[in-house]
């Protein structure tokens, strides 16, 4: 299962709900302003650093750098819009919109 | 600036690229500031975010806006504020928030100053109105 969240987690409950929810070995993709989730040292990074744990957790790189964004917590993959096809075939996609 | 003495403010709370909240408020600050108005300018919450250095659009495939907000001194729009509780929570430094112009005399970086939520909140309170994204 792939779960896809692009909400930013600080105005926003998406990333939390999907969690709560998401299995072990389910993937979680950020993107857009999820991406924002993914930034180490911020009030939200545990959540992150939690979920790595159990998931594997993508990045979309083309948000990153829109955002200007670069240090991500430990374990988070940064993915390609070409690995973001690759995800979406091999899995089942939820969207946390 | 000549003023026509409504203080209006505008306050950005919106990430940028997620959606067009923060492009548009940037041309209502132009707009604004064409009109002489006495505006002041508040980035909080997520709207900080627009202020992130390093900020590269190519790979979405938009022109994004760094160069309208590098130029906001240009622009006679100075007085351009951001909460400090809102960088910190977000992990970003003070000082490491891009710059909105240069100082004419020294070439100096001019960035928005960092006020606690108490200043903002005394400065909302003054205003005639507020246009908020």
């Amino acid at each position: 299962m792939l779960h896809t969240i692009n909400k930013s987690p600080f105005q926003n409950s998406a990333l939390e709900n999907c969690l709560r929810i998401a299995r072990d070995g389910d993937v979680i993709l950020l993107l857009e302003d999820g991406v924002y989730a993914t930034v180490a040292g911020t009030v939200k990074s545990s959540l992150i650093e939690q979920a790595a744990k159990r998931h594997m957790v993508y990045a979309l790189e083309a948000d990153l750098k829109a955002r200007g964004l670069g240090n991500l917590v430990k374990d988070v993959r940064v993915a390609s819009y070409g690995d973001f096809v690759d995800l979406v075939e091999k899995h089942p996609v939820h969207a946390w919109l | 600036m000549a003023e026509n003495g409504k203080k209006v403010m505008v306050t950005v709370r919106k990430p940028p690229h997620g959606s067009i909240y923060v492009q548009e408020s940037i041309e209502v600050m132009f707009i604004f500031a064409t009109y002489d108005m006495d505006l002041s300018v508040v980035f909080l919450d997520d709207g900080v975010l627009a202020l992130q250095a390093g900020q590269d659009t190519k790979g979405l495939g938009i022109k994004g806006f760094m160069a309208s907000l590098g130029a906001l001194v240009d622009w006679e729009v100075t007085k351009v504020y951001v909460d400090r509780q809102s960088l910190k929570d977000r992990g970003i430094r003070e000082d490491a928030i891009i710059a909105i112009g240069k100082d004419d005399d020294s070439g100096a970086p001019i960035r928005p100053k960092v006020l606690d939520g108490a200043e903002i909140a005394s400065m909302m309170a003054e205003q005639h109105s507020i246009v908020s994204f």
